[in-house]
């Protein structure tokens, strides 16, 4: 019996010729991955390892990203706890506010992460790798302290649902309404502890930052992780960024899938997730009229360059709404710098909308737009869970770039094309 | 080993956020983050439980984010085990590396209603439901995950092996 593209990696990480699903094995990782909130628990768990000092300094990425810029002085801390032991243990990849940006996006434009890697990352959105051909997927802190200290996980081979991606998108259709439909169709638990493994032609006609989103969004259809294959735009886009080898796994032809659906592009619409759960999405056409108080553009789902591009197209010219606070994040210190080249932030300044230094921030409720009891939100983030934003009474709405941005300027949930 | 106490009943779906909010993550004290547990689902939560008692939820317990803060908060609130259908997987990983004991078990998930006094066998794995007269079989854990239990947590396993 074939190999799914995931199994494939993970045997190699193995050093088996073959693995089968449900099986138990130990892989060696590529890059080990924390965050500001994530990192301190790992760090702490650390010191209880008698073996000292990590496996490789290269090989060790920590991101000051959650809640930094310092929200408050407990974060300060815990910032400093990671600054610390990065020092300490000389790690190359590390990352403070200057050279920050949002994990998931920051580290593919640094090169990295490649085809072929195993990476694992205390924080659930790790599985983004999967648009370059990599095996990612989230653990907790002391998973990450394990890999830190031996460059070694235990997983269990997933078993894989297959998606073939057919057809050609819209204008205002993307990667985040691909997705959200998906995890419309699969729900919440759709695809636990499983990969979603992504083939067909239709994939050519979706953009990096399209892949980067979809492979984003897998942990909230309960996946382990998503994975595209590798085709000569994400060669390109490996070559540009990064200097490292990238090695490239095709699922085998007869590789075995828990379900199979085809998706057509072509047939999809803007999409809607309606508090308080990713799976209550509704399109575009049958969201009714839903008045909101903010907009969030922005996140490791949503903050990259060509989410901006859209944003940007419809907001250009146009207020956002008397009333509604916009706030736009662009994910890295490269994207905002690129967006305000391209003239994208003048855009939203003239709009009426802030632009933030990146940061996940109101994603999670941290700061920089908390919600108030009762308000609602539309966000291109990746959750909608009660109190996600802020106050347990408040709603986030999930949608696109465009959607998000249409919204802003009419105070309710728009399509771009209105 | 063996668990018991009063349980605590939720439903599908209950995420990394309602069990620890976010604006609690600038602390990683276990004590601190267990006075917050479980507060954006149940306000009296925290008021209420006893060192012992047992969560039990329907399925895909613990999805969202990857924060180990949430089970570190569930077992410093004093939770002995938490039964569901079905967890996300990052949160039980998560419990098995911090040593909070969890059983999959869909019978039992709706077999036992809050409020009701149940005792669990870790060795066993047979979950019994003492206010209704019930039992049901957990599922047992491959021997694997059973070593990194009995060694209380990934890190003294991984210390053992080497």
């Amino acid at each position: 019996m074939g190999m799914t593209m995931t199994q494939k990696i993970l045997a190699a990480a193995a050093g088996l010729s073959e693995v089968k699903a449900g099986q138990l094995i130990e892989a060696d990782l590529d890059l080990v991955l924390g965050n500001d909130i994530t990192s301190p628990v790992a760090i702490h768990e650390m010191d209880k390892f008698t073996a000292e000092g990590v496996f490789h300094k290269d090989k060790i990425a920590l991101v000051m990203d959650h809640f930094a810029p310092n929200k408050d002085i407990k974060s300060a801390q815990h910032c400093k706890c990671v600054r610390e032991f990065a020092a300490k243990h000389e790690i190359s990849n590390y990352f403070d506010v200057g050279e920050m940006g949002i994990e998931h996006a920051l580290l593919p434009e640094q090169g990295l992460t490649v085809a072929g890697d195993v990476i694992i990352g205390a924080d659930s959105h790790t599985c983004t790798y999967g648009a370059l051909g990599a095996f990612s997927t989230g653990v907790g802190s002391t998973d990450m302290a394990a890999g830190m200290a031996t460059g070694k996980a235990w997983f269990k081979v997933p078993s894989a649902i297959k998606f073939h991606i057919v057809g050609k998108p819209s204008k205002w259709v993307s990667g985040k309404d691909v997705i959200l439909h998906i995890i419309g169709m699969i729900g919440v638990d759709g695809a636990l502890y499983k990969s979603l493994e992504f083939a067909g032609e239709g994939i050519a006609n979706l953009s990096m930052d399209d892949r980067f989103t979809i492979a984003n969004m897998a942990i909230e259809a309960g996946a382990k992780n998503g994975i595209f294959p590798v085709d000569t735009l994400a060669e390109s886009y490996m070559k540009e960024h990064s200097q490292r080898p990238y090695k490239i796994y095709e699922a085998d032809e007869d590789a075995e899938y828990d379900e199979e659906y085809t998706i057509d592009l072509s047939t999809l619409k803007s999409t809607v997730s309606f508090p308080h759960l990713p799976e209550n999405t509704r399109k575009i056409d049958e969201v009714g009229d839903v008045k909101i108080d903010q907009v969030v553009i922005g996140s490791c789902t949503n903050g990259r360059l060509d989410d901006l591009r859209t944003a940007a197209e419809v907001m250009k010219g146009k207020k956002v709404a008397k009333g509604i606070r916009c706030i736009v994040i662009p994910a890295t210190q490269r994207i905002y710098l690129e967006a305000m080249e391209e003239g994208l932030l003048r855009t939203f300044i003239e709009a009426g909308a802030i632009v933030s230094t990146p940061t996940c921030g109101p994603c999670l409720g941290g700061y920089m737009g908390i919600l108030a009891e009762g308000e609602r939100c539309v966000s291109t983030t990746n959750r909608n869970f009660v109190g996600r934003m802020g106050h347990v009474e408040s709603e986030v709405y999930l949608a696109s770039p465009a959607v998000a941005a249409a919204s802003a300027i009419t105070g309710k949930i728009s399509a771009p094309e209105e | 080993m063996k668990a018991s106490g009063t349980v605590f009943k939720y439903g599908d779906n209950v995420d990394t956020d309602v069990i620890i909010p976010a604006r609690y993550l600038n602390s990683s004290d276990p004590k601190e983050l267990a006075e917050h547990c479980m507060e954006d689902i149940d306000k009296d939560f925290v008021n209420k439980v006893k060192a012992g008692d047992l969560i039990v939820a329907d399925k895909n317990f613990g999805c969202g984010s990857s924060r180990e803060h949430a089970p570190i908060a569930i077992k410093a609130a004093g939770v002995s085990c938490v039964i569901a259908e079905t967890f996300a997987r990052i949160f039980y990983r998560n419990a098995i590396n911090i040593g909070l004991p969890i059983i999959e078990c869909p019978e039992a998930a709706k077999g036992i209603e809050a409020g009701d006094e149940v005792e669990v066998d870790f060795d066993s794995g047979i979950i019994t439901n003492k206010t209704k007269g019930l039992t049901f079989q957990g599922q047992a854990f491959p021997e694997f995950m059973q070593k990194i239990i009995k060694s209380e947590g990934l890190i003294n396993y991984i210390n053992k092996k080497q």
